[in-house]
């Protein structure tokens, strides 16, 4: 089996999340992926970098990572917070729910992680941080 | 990234750049809101002709931008709209609050 994994860290700024999503698709061109798979994963990253920017430090200092993993054309997208963490990760997935109305939170962020990837998870503890993983196979190209 | 932003008569055209996520979409409220404050802006316009990837942080924006325009009897629309933008506009279901000037 093939495998390639990759893993960034940087400081929870809105600067970065254009980076994060970038660097991102850029690692993955390797599997020739097309334009709408690497448009579906620059807006998950996107979503998920956002999250612990604006709701896990609340817009305070912290670090996030991201973390690639690719076996053949399956690929794992893991991003790590140690911010405040999910009371209620079902609320919080609701589609349209935002804990931030006042910030313009459109609650669509966990919505467009399930409809672009295969699969998420969510794991989060009070006080300690949250970890999203998503899954995604890559389709041969013909 | 820039914005353009350019006003005639009630209507402010704002012209978007390569990239819509949450960084850019807290400076476009601002500018945006800018002008609503100076007063004669009721419609909106945002195009996307430049614009590649958004994400729901500009959803997000431009549903806070409908509730104020909404207020003062104004809509939103949207134009140049590219296959990438399409789907998240659909997929969000904003096309129930805006209207595309080029299907229009």
């Amino acid at each position: 089996m093939y495998t390639n994994e990759m893993k960034i860290e940087f400081d929870s700024k809105s600067e970065n999340e254009g980076f994060a999503r970038t660097t991102v698709a850029v690692f993955l061109t390797q599997l020739d992926p097309t334009l709408e798979e690497l448009a579906d994963i620059k807006t998950v990253v996107s979503e998920a970098v956002t999250n612990s920017i604006i709701h896990g430090y609340e817009n305070k200092e912290g670090k996030v990572v991201v973390e690639v993993r690719i076996e053949d054309r399956d690929i794992t997208i893991k991003i790590t917070d140690y911010g405040v963490g999910i009371e209620d990760i079902s609320k919080a997935r609701e589609p349209l729910y935002t804990s931030k109305p006042e910030l313009e939170r459109s609650g669509m962020g966990f919505a467009f992680m399930e409809a672009f990837m295969d699969e998420l998870d969510v794991q989060s503890s009070v006080g300690a941080g949250t970890v999203v993983t998503m899954k995604k196979h890559m389709e041969q190209r013909k | 990234m820039e914005i353009k932003l350019e006003k005639t008569g009630n209507t402010l055209k704002v012209l978007l750049g390569q990239e819509v996520d949450h960084h850019v979409a807290t400076q476009v409220k601002e500018q945006i809101g800018n002008q609503i404050q100076c007063g004669k802006t009721k419609h909106i316009i945002f195009d996307f002709s430049h614009t590649t990837f958004m994400d729901s942080s500009g959803i997000g924006m431009i549903m806070g931008r409908y509730q104020e325009v909404n207020r003062l009897g104004g809509k939103i629309y949207v134009t140049g709209i590219g296959k990438e933008i399409n789907r998240i506009l659909e997929l969000s279901g904003l096309y129930k609050i805006v209207t595309n000037l080029d299907k229009a």
